[in-house]
């Protein structure tokens, strides 16, 4: 751990957002309201593809205390453009459409009006008033039956992008990706052992706690407030003013203490409604989604086909590696398969790489980030082939990954070349862990996989206020998901020298702070962290300016130590030092309130590695998987707050072995979702798992003051594999396809023991 | 939005005169833990509600002596749980009602609201249909008793007539060497709903099987009595044999369907593999095999 090196970095003091939500009074997005406030509701297609032929909203609106109903007609027609948010891109052209449906629902919960009433009861009634008239369409919900060549065709403009020459005929692909490396047929020729296998994993959804919520307040003189459950209100405030036209600086979005995000609150859905609703009706419109709503119509990680070949020497270099990955886009071209691709071999420095990736549409809800997006379905395949590797050669699985890991200079199949790394030291740490080193427990079988993740920096804005009395406010603007705040009070405590109790951190609102750039990509530490230390040494800078006016010395003979402005030396003169209370204080006489400021755009975010390690027991009777025992270890550069650290690593490792065991959505024949709640899709319970161990290793990212790396996203990478590996070992089959759920895991021990199958 | 009438009588023909007057619109409510959530997902819309947690007869745990007990309808699973001498005589039973839901469910959850809800995955059913539990009605026309499998008659559906109201379930005396033990397979370890259930009561007599009933959930439209599994231990010694033709008798019956939940093979299949370690462990119970 860091202690030692710094006085506060690296300690665990109490969030400052802890008492709050331990006692209740933390106030999350349905907990906003309004004097006067009306109830929106989302009327949804029943279809999962279909004209919409019309909209007949007036047996509604004759309802008594239905004030307003909206359809893709209230809402202007977007270009087609694309624009970033969090880690994935969108299309402005799409994304109005995913708002509020136009030409045709694309999937089972896909809006289609929305009405603002006086109560929810009424609200629900004029739902039903509503008549929409839909001609049914063929749908398709499978990324493989949609790239067939009969397949239903969503959008008749998509040519897939990526191909030359351009196909002449529109298709489900949105787009292909190609990333090489060497020379994928002369390494093949090398390899004196080739593994190869073809892996699928259905959709998943992040599963926040806290479902989509929403106030707007429109008012007469065109002023639009907004609180919401959000990883970017920036975003929000874009979107919002985008897709509705309306001046940016008009909307002041508030951020809500927020129930969970992992990537799929990085989008906006009940915003824009709820904007427009209160603009027709002369009213603040309050919106909540109900799970049902969250799961059909809310952005889920994709699922998808993954190929992986791999060629090796016998001594288990690796000498070629290959992947052809298809995702799920949802309805809406914008599946994570950059980031599959481009993580899918980056733990490994091998010579020659050839991976493809295609962009799929189908009827499904338009995915949305989750936790390093598109990297754990990748790793599933490419993490697994490695492990048959490593069985076929009798190698210890950590010896190949140490044999062939990524270090310091190794170029990327995508592009770039690794800086300074810690995927060997990460590696090292789990071999010499105490887990790794003892045997499983009778009945218990081990896996082993790795992950990686590139993590991001871009946009933040920071201030630092110094209070009359001397202590500090820290104003940033990226909502906290994972503990930030205490990890920015932390970093400002440390560079002015005084107790973390002095430090208060708040997220402020869009017109509160300049533009802060999503929660997402694990850059908040990072790169908001980076912002709020400027600020503060801005503010020291100003500090010294004014002890500098009191002594009547050069502010260049004045120093910041412990807290203080001292003299720089003896020359310049014989001054007590003068603590920050003591500035405060006569801060009107030598120039007024003390702030400082920063913006940025953070260069330089250190990309990170995971390895897991997991023993479990198969139940070869019922498919039932026990886990026993599980460690993550990750290169995490500073652990500014270990248990957030750590509460992250075990965040991502128990999504991950959801991911891994039961969580998947599943469809009936008409496209329908059949699970759409925490009964039937299953995340895993508290009693599901063991706690779970971490390992931090601390390998420190040379581009920030403090060493930070993002730690919140490599952690849901690797614990797919590392649950499938274990499982293989176990059972001596090995599974492809996720979830390895009862069902499925005991028809293929049954299938390859026929004797039992017969019991 | 209609009105909600709720009532809660003390006494069960006060109860049975609300749910009457009701006109079918009525519903009994114990610990609300179905109703409630059937409510707000809009798949119940009832105009009257009766609340049965003030009769005393429904609300009591009664011990009969020699292993006999009168359970009330509406007692909750937590005190179920807390009664030592019953969860001494009725393992089994005990045990199924006790896996319902979670810590805040058992604070109200009944064994009543169990069987009258109707699924057939419904937990604390098995184990009461293999005890031999007769379950007590009232209604307009007064009291009846009827075996515990007679109640159900559908997913959702009792054979329960306009008015009537379960208001206790007996468990019989049983000889020494019986005991009784519950399974249920699920994907999680709590909170979740049975994919299949199993319930097995059993006497042991100097090694061997005397007296055997075998209740199964989730597997069929109602939970189901399986007599032959039943018959196929009685005068065994529960070797692999008798184990075998009894798990046969059980995949026998499964009647059930392909969903989210399992798949018809695996569900028949789990059906054989639960009947197995169940008996075991009530055999171990019942001292030994
Ligand atoms: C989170 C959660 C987890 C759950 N987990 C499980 C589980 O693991 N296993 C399981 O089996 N169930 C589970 N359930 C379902 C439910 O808790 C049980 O079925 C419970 O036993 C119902 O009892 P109750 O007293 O709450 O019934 P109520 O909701 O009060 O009643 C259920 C139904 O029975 C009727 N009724 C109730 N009492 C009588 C009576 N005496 N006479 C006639 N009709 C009556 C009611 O009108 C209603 O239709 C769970 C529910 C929740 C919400």
């Amino acid at each position: 751990m860091s202690k030692g090196k710094y006085k506060w970095i690296g300690t665990r003091p109490d969030r400052p957002d802890g008492a709050d939500k331990v006692t209740g009074r933390a106030r999350f997005g349905a907990d906003f309201n309004m004097p006067g406030q009306l109830v929106g509701k989302v009327l949804r297609s029943p279809h999962a593809h279909a004209v919409i032929k019309s909209i007949d909203a007036s047996a509604a609106l004759a309802l008594p205390g239905v004030k307003a109903v909206v359809s893709a007609v209230d809402f202007p027609d977007q270009p087609n453009l694309i624009v970033p948010t969090g880690e994935m891109q969108v299309n402005l052209r799409d994304i109005t459409r995913n708002v509020m449906a136009r030409e045709k629902a694309l999937y089972e919960g896909h809006p289609v009006a929305a009405v603002a009433a006086t109560t929810e009861a009424v609200a629900k009634a004029a739902l039903d008033l509503i008549k929409v008239e839909y001609e049914v369409l063929p749908h398709v919900i499978d990324v493989a039956d949609a790239m067939k060549e009969d397949a239903p065709i969503l959008h008749d403009h998509l040519i897939t992008e990526g191909v030359k020459p351009a196909p002449t005929k529109p298709s489900n692909i949105a787009k292909r990706i190609d990333n090489l490396k060497g020379d994928i047929e002369a390494g093949f020729k090398q390899a004196e052992i080739v593994v190869e296998r073809h892996y699928t994993t259905q959709a998943v959804h992040q599963g926040y706690i806290e479902p989509h919520a929403t106030l707007a307040s429109a008012a007469e003189d065109g002023q639009i407030q907004l609180w919401s459950t959000t990883q970017g209100h920036f975003q929000v405030r874009g979107f919002c003013s985008r897709l509705l036209n309306i001046e940016t600086s008009q909307i002041r979005v508030t951020p809500t203490e927020i129930g969970g995000g992992f990537g799929g609150k990085t989008v906006v859905y009940l915003e824009p409604i709820a904007v427009r609703l209160s603009q027709k009706s002369g009213k603040p419109v309050k919106m909540v989604m109900s799970r049902d709503e969250v799961f059909r119509a809310s952005g889920p990680a994709p699922g998808g086909t993954v190929h992986v070949k791999i060629g090796a020497k016998r001594d288990g270099t690796i000498v070629a590696a290959e992947c052809t990955i298809a995702l799920q886009a949802g309805a809406f071209p914008g599946s994570p398969v950059g980031p599959a691709c481009w993580t899918s071999f980056a733990c490994y420095d091998i010579p020659n790489i050839k991976v493809v990736g295609y962009d799929v549409v189908s009827n499904r809800p338009k995915v949305a980030a989750y936790r390093a997006p598109g990297a754990p379905i990748s790793a599933w395949g490419v993490e697994s082939t490695v492990d048959i590797l490593a069985q076929e050669l009798r190698m210890d699985p950590i010896d190949l990954r140490l044999k062939n890991a990524a270090k310091k200079g190794t170029k990327t199949s995508y592009g770039p070349t690794f800086d300074t790394i810690g995927f060997v030291e990460t590696l090292e740490a789990a071999k010499a862990s105490e887990h790794y080193k003892s045997k499983p427990r009778a009945g218990m079988s081990r896996g082993v996989a790795a992950g990686f993740w590139f993590n991001v920096g871009a946009d933040s804005s920071a201030a630092a206020h110094v209070a009359e009395d001397g202590t500090v406010t820290i104003i940033s603007g990226n909502p906290d998901i994972g503990g930030s705040r205490a990890s920015l009070a932390l970093m400002a405590a440390e560079e002015l020298g005084v107790d973390y109790s002095k430090v208060r951190p708040v997220i402020a609102d869009t017109s509160s702070i300049g533009f802060n750039f999503v929660t997402g990509g694990s850059r908040v530490t990072f790169a908001t962290g980076l912002a709020v230390v400027n600020s503060v040494r801005d503010m020291i800078r100003e500090l010294k300016v004014r002890a500098a006016k009191t002594w009547g010395v050069d502010p260049d003979g004045v120093i910041w130590e412990d807290g203080c402005a001292k003299p720089a030396g003896s020359n310049v003169g014989e001054f007590e030092p003068l603590s920050l209370a003591q500035l405060a204080a006569t801060a009107g006489r030598t120039g007024g309130p003390i702030n400082g400021h920063a913006q940025l755009n953070a260069q330089g975010a250190g990309p990170g590695f995971g390895v897991h390690i997991v023993d479990l027991a198969v139940d070869r009777d019922t498919g039932i998987v026990t886990v026993d025992r599980y460690t993550a270890a990750q290169d995490v550069g500073t652990a500014i707050h270990p248990s957030y650290v750590e509460g992250q690593l075990q965040g991502g490792a128990v999504q991950g072995v959801g991911w891994a065991l039961n969580e998947e959505y599943i469809y009936g024949s008409k496209g329908r979702l059949d699970n759409a709640g925490f009964l039937d899709y299953r995340m895993p319970v508290a009693s599901d798992l063991p706690m779970i161990e971490t390992i931090l290793v601390e390998v420190p990212n040379p581009h920030h003051p403090y060493g930070v790396r993002g730690v919140g996203e490599v952690p849901i990478v690797p614990p797919l594999a590392a649950v499938g590996n274990a499982v293989a070992r176990s059972t001596g089959i090995r599974l492809t396809d996720l979830p390895l759920s009862p069902p499925r895991l005991s028809a293929a021990i049954d299938a390859a023991t026929p004797r039992m199958a017969a019991e | 939005m209609n009105d909600i009438r709720y009532s809660a009588p003390h006494t069960i023909d006060e109860a049975v005169g609300a749910l009457l007057a009701a006109k079918g619109t009525g519903r009994i409510l114990a610990g609300g833990t179905d109703l409630l959530v059937q409510m707000k997902a809009g798949m119940a819309l009832p105009g009257a509600i009766i609340d049965v947690k003030n009769i005393v007869e429904m609300s009591a745990i009664e011990d009969k002596g020699g292993g006999a007990f009168r359970v009330g309808a509406a007692v909750s699973g937590a005190r179920i749980g807390e009664h030592a001498a019953l969860k001494k005589a009725w393992p089994g039973v005990v045990e199924a009602i006790n896996l319902i839901g979670s810590k805040q469910i058992q604070g109200r959850a009944s064994p009543g609201g169990n069987l009258c809800n109707a699924s057939p995955a419904a937990d604390s059913v098995p184990a009461l249909i293999a005890a031999g539990a007769i379950v007590a009605v009232h209604g307009p026309n007064g009291r009846r008793e009827v075996a515990v499998e007679k109640i159900q008659i559908g997913p959702g559906k009792t054979s329960l007539q306009p008015g009537e109201i379960v208001v206790s379930f007996s468990l019989p005396a049983r000889p020494a060497g019986s005991s009784d033990a519950y399974l249920r397979l699920i994907p999680r370890t709590e909170m979740d709903i049975a994919v299949v259930g199993c319930g097995v009561s059993l006497t042991m007599k100097d090694g061997v099987c005397t007296a055997a009933r075998v209740g199964l959930g989730a597997v069929a439209p109602t939970v189901m009595l399986v007599e032959a599994a039943g018959a196929a231990l009685v005068g065994s010694k529960l070797d692999a044999e008798a184990l075998e033709k009894a798990a046969a008798a059980c995949r026998a019956v499964c009647k059930p369907i392909n969903d989210k939940r399992g798949t018809i093979v695996y569900r028949t299949k789990i059906a054989g593999v639960l009947l197995k370690r169940v008996a075991a462990i009530a055999a171990e119970r019942a001292g030994g095999r």
